[in-house]
């Protein structure tokens, strides 16, 4: 099972300069704060997208839920 | 479209998109969610009282597989407002906090926090009934 670290990792490793601030409390259940140049002038939905990205196919399995926040710096 | 459809369940769920102004996909229904995120943004629409429909992803895994090719989004729950994807439960309820749901929707701001056990009459809809 993935770890509130990995996952952390895995966002900062999809995303260039990303910062994730990652919390999980049962290790299937994700909360991120998401920080990256990246989400400029994108909106709310493709920020969303550009972080669920590092996880295709694994939402909803084995990580079943990811709450995320996104925010540019 | 005269020919058999190749993908009803997709075109199904494209149908109930565009004939309903606001649409929630969801696990469970309003009254009886089977998710809590489910169950928050559902609670969003009710606290604000806009009408809404409501499907349940649950009861056919092709329903939820075709939705979020569809949509390009890998979660439930998903809504729409006039055949546009708004959202999952982080960014409904973002925009619930920020009064920009109810501005989505056409209607008046919410004074209190969602109620997620709240019933305001939205009629669910079994999309798997449209198929026959």
């Amino acid at each position: 099972m993935p770890t509130a670290e990995d996952v952390k990792a895995r966002i900062e490793a999809s995303i260039p300069g990303a910062t994730a601030d990652v919390q999980s409390p049962d290790n299937v259940h994700f909360n991120a704060r998401v920080i990256a140049e990246a989400f400029a002038g994108l909106s709310r939905i493709e920020q969303h997208r550009l972080v669920y990205a590092a996880f295709e196919g694994e939402l909803g399995g084995e990580i079943h839920a990811l709450q995320l926040k996104t925010e540019t710096p | 479209m005269s020919e058999q459809a190749s993908n009803p369940i997709r075109e199904a769920i494209a149908q109930a998109i565009d004939e309903n102004p606001v649409i929630l996909f969801m696990k469970g229904t309003p009254e009886q969610p089977m998710c809590g995120f489910s169950a928050r943004t559902a609670g969003a629409l009710q606290a604000l009282g806009a009408p809404f429909a409501a499907v349940d992803i649950l009861p056919d895994p092709r329903i939820r597989q075709e939705l979020s090719e569809l949509s390009n989004w890998p979660t439930i729950p998903q809504l729409f407002v006039n055949g546009e994807f708004v959202g999952g439960c982080d960014i409904v309820t973002e925009m619930f906090e920020s009064g920009e749901l109810a501005q989505t929707l056409g209607v008046e701001p919410a004074e209190a926090e969602p109620v997620e056990t709240q019933a305001v009459g939205p009629r669910p809809m079994g999309i798997e009934n449209r198929l026959s």
